[in-house]
């Protein structure tokens, strides 16, 4: 209640990059029951901006063309704080967030469902500016918002606006079989610099200034994903965005399912020096800290190389690297090796919380 | 990274290593003061290369871990009051208590905030006027200056909701109760370089001269360790015992004359109990006199439930170098950092934690 409270007062005035004038329209409990107003608010505000021909706003429910292959079907829930950072907003997030978890489990994302929970008082403004950079998101992965509910609550309920996407993809061949599959000297490839996400917004939250400030990097994969299938097909076995927990808790998935042990090596992990500096500072494992357009992928042997050259080509993986190697299961799940000492083991992510990252 | 990878060069630590072999002829016993020593050392495996050669005792110096367990109990019992925030740095909330950690008072509805300085906590006082804010003034001389600031800063706005639970500790009192104990193995120490960028290193030279043990102000990054334990190797084999210092990029005899200046305007030196080793004369600070106000066992009172102390948590024997972590019966098993027995399986400086994290493959 308290962490609320505080925040009604500042978090979304004081982080947002919008100025809101003192008499500015703000949302009202009346806008959530139903009647004109609600009408109004979404009509003007929502659909306006998310518009495309499956968006039915007198209907119940969605109707969607027939289409070929399986489907796969992912939700999640966004309550990042504060609602701007550095790199994103709430509503980037929430598109790139299910796009991601789609494309990575081998489908081609298709529709979304949009739900908003807002805060009585929010600023009319600001809810344009998030459903703007969430149409925005979604025009530029070609994924169409076609269902969506509105509601209101008093002060203090939620802080702000709490944001959830489902999303419908179908899935192409070859689906990667996924981490049950891997085997020993498969591959481990990381997309980018990781911790970047964790840390930008961590820093926003607190106001600890940096210089450079770091930038998440929320964004979509779909076209590196697509890519990297295209070139290497049945030779990748599994993908995750490596969101919370970082890229540690992806690898503590992976040898829980594949019974192996994953084993990377430190010095090959990119990282920007920003991340590292407020790593270091913070007494955090970029590691263990969230990405929101990262991922890990695991590919067959031989394959690491290809699949780095192949995300190089791309401006959004041009960091990408091979970090490691699936090993027979030894004494840890998870193990890494770093500039100094010897190979160790590496635990979920553990210590200093950061709680609404994502 | 500047001032960062030069200290983790490969190729200069495997030199030193080589050296602190070459000129030792037996095997010495030191003890790093500092948590934070104990996880660079355990984090990039020189405790492990040095098996044989050195035998590194993990000392008391985590403050979080040596926190009295009846401060803990009366934070989690403030933050369970209405219009109590307790806040704190984020290593203080997995701390077992009597009846939990702040992070269970949190989940049972208590008001506890982490923040990253305590001027953040003044700061939120002067938001909330119609709560009383709480600072959890936990660590050694290193965050002492941070928390007498912010003592001063309320001070100046004349706020009458801001207070600490002054849990300050002191890092000689402590050595000195370790070697003063009769079964005592520690032959050098390696003095926690943080510390004494705030306090300098002036005042060990009283120690190392009633002691007769040498004394080298260490840093943290793998080449200072490797560069402290080379000056205690060398100064153990030619038999002397001086106060050196190998961290002169950050430490000054005299220290922070103003941060020093500070804690001095604020603080007086008290006798305080450490967690596991009981009253330590001098070992702690606590408000003076005319700061009293800002006290939170002061303003607000006591309900004085028992301290129940885990009988299983063997931490007092790993903070006095007695027992290594992985040694404990507990370690790993009923005690790991979900289910902690005791404070130094869950602060960042804890031995155990360090163990748990960092024991080699």
């Amino acid at each position: 209640m308290e962490n609320q409270q505080q925040n009604m007062t500042g978090s979304w005035q004081l982080n947002c990059p919008v100025e809101i004038p003192a008499e500015t329209d703000r949302v009202t409990l009346a806008h959530g029951e139903g009647g004109r107003l609600s009408r109004k608010l979404i009509q003007e505000r929502i659909v306006s901006v998310l518009k495309n021909e499956c968006l039915e706003v007198s209907g119940d429910a969605a109707r969607l063309p027939r289409i070929a292959g399986s489907l796969a079907l992912t939700t999640d829930s966004f309550v990042v704080s504060p609602l701007f950072f550095p790199g994103g907003d709430i509503g980037s997030l929430a598109v790139y967030g299910t796009v991601n978890d789609l494309a990575v489990s081998g489908a081609r994302p298709l529709w979304l469902t949009l739900s908003l929970i807002i805060e009585e008082g929010f600023p009319l403004l600001i809810l344009d500016r998030v459903l703007q950079s969430l149409a925005e998101a979604a025009s530029s992965t070609a994924v169409k918002i076609v269902a969506g509910d509105t509601k209101v609550v008093p002060r203090g309920a939620v802080d702000g606006l709490f944001i959830n996407t489902a999303g419908v993809g179908e899935l192409t061949e070859p689906v990667p079989p996924g981490p049950e599959f891997l085997a020993e000297h498969d591959e481990l490839v990381v997309s980018g610099p990781i911790g970047q996400h964790g840390i930008a917004v961590l820093a926003a939250r607190e106001e600890l200034q940096f210089d450079p400030l770091p930038h998440s990097d929320c964004g979509s994969l779909l076209k590196a994903v697509e890519q990297l299938r295209g070139a290497l097909g049945d030779r990748i076995c599994c993908i995750r965005d490596a969101t919370r927990g970082g890229v540690a808790a992806v690898l503590q998935e992976w040898a829980e399912s594949s019974g192996l042990t994953l084993s990377i090596d430190e010095r090959r992990v990119p990282v920007s020096p920003g991340v590292r500096g407020m790593s270091e500072l913070l007494g955090l494992d970029p590691l263990h800290i969230a990405n929101e357009g990262t991922m890990l992928i695991a590919v067959r042997q031989g394959a690491g190389h290809e699949a780095v050259s192949v995300l190089q080509t791309l401006s959004k993986t041009a960091d990408a690297r091979v970090i490691g190697i699936v090993k027979a299961r030894g004494v840890a799940p998870v193990t890494v090796k770093r500039t100094l000492g010897p190979e160790q083991p590496l635990h979920d992510p553990l210590g200093s919380p950061l709680p609404r990252i994502c | 990274m500047k001032y960062l990878d030069e200290y983790r060069d490969p190729t200069a630590a495997q030199m030193l290593l080589d050296e602190i072999r070459r000129v030792s002829t037996r095997c010495w016993t030191l003890m790093e003061v500092c948590g934070g020593q104990t996880h660079g050392l355990l984090r990039h495996g020189i405790a492990a290369e040095l098996q044989g050669t050195v035998e590194l005792i993990h000392g008391p110096g985590c403050p979080v871990c040596v926190t009295d367990q009846a401060d803990i109990d009366f934070a989690c019992q403030l933050a369970e009051q209405p219009d109590v925030i307790v806040t704190s740095f984020g290593d203080m909330l997995r701390v077992p208590g009597s009846q939990g950690s702040l992070l269970d008072a949190r989940t049972r509805g208590g008001q506890v905030r982490i923040v990253y300085s305590p001027l953040d906590a003044v700061e939120l006082a002067r938001k909330q006027p119609g709560k009383q804010v709480v600072f959890f003034a936990v660590g050694f001389e290193t965050t002492a200056p941070a928390t007498a600031l912010a003592v001063k800063q309320a001070a100046q706005y004349q706020l009458d909701n801001f207070s600490l639970i002054v849990s300050h500790v002191r890092v000689q009192p402590a050595m000195e109760s370790l070697v003063e104990a009769p079964d005592n193995r520690v032959q050098a120490f390696l003095a926690a370089g943080h510390v004494c960028t705030v306090m300098g290193y002036e005042s060990y030279g009283r120690f190392v001269d009633r002691y007769q043990l040498p004394v080298v102000v260490t840093g943290f990054e793998p080449l200072d360790l490797l560069e402290g334990i080379l000056a205690c190797v060398r100064q153990l084999e030619a038999g002397e015992s001086r106060l050196e210092n190998c961290y002169s990029r950050a430490v000054q005899g005299a220290g922070n004359r103003s941060a020093r200046d500070l804690v001095h305007a604020i603080y007086q030196i008290s006798d305080r109990r450490w967690r596991g080793f009981g009253r330590i004369p001098a070992g702690g600070l606590s408000l003076q006199e005319q700061w009293k106000r800002f006290d939170a066992r002061v303003r607000f009172s006591d309900c004085g439930l028992p301290v129940i102390l885990s009988t299983e948590c063997r931490s007092f024997d790993v903070m006095t170098g007695q027992l290594k972590p992985p040694d404990c019966p507990h370690f790993g098993k009923q005690c790991n950092p979900e289910t902690p027995l005791g404070a130094p399986m869950v602060s960042s400086e804890g031995a155990c934690a360090a163990y748990y994290r960092y024991a080699g493959v």
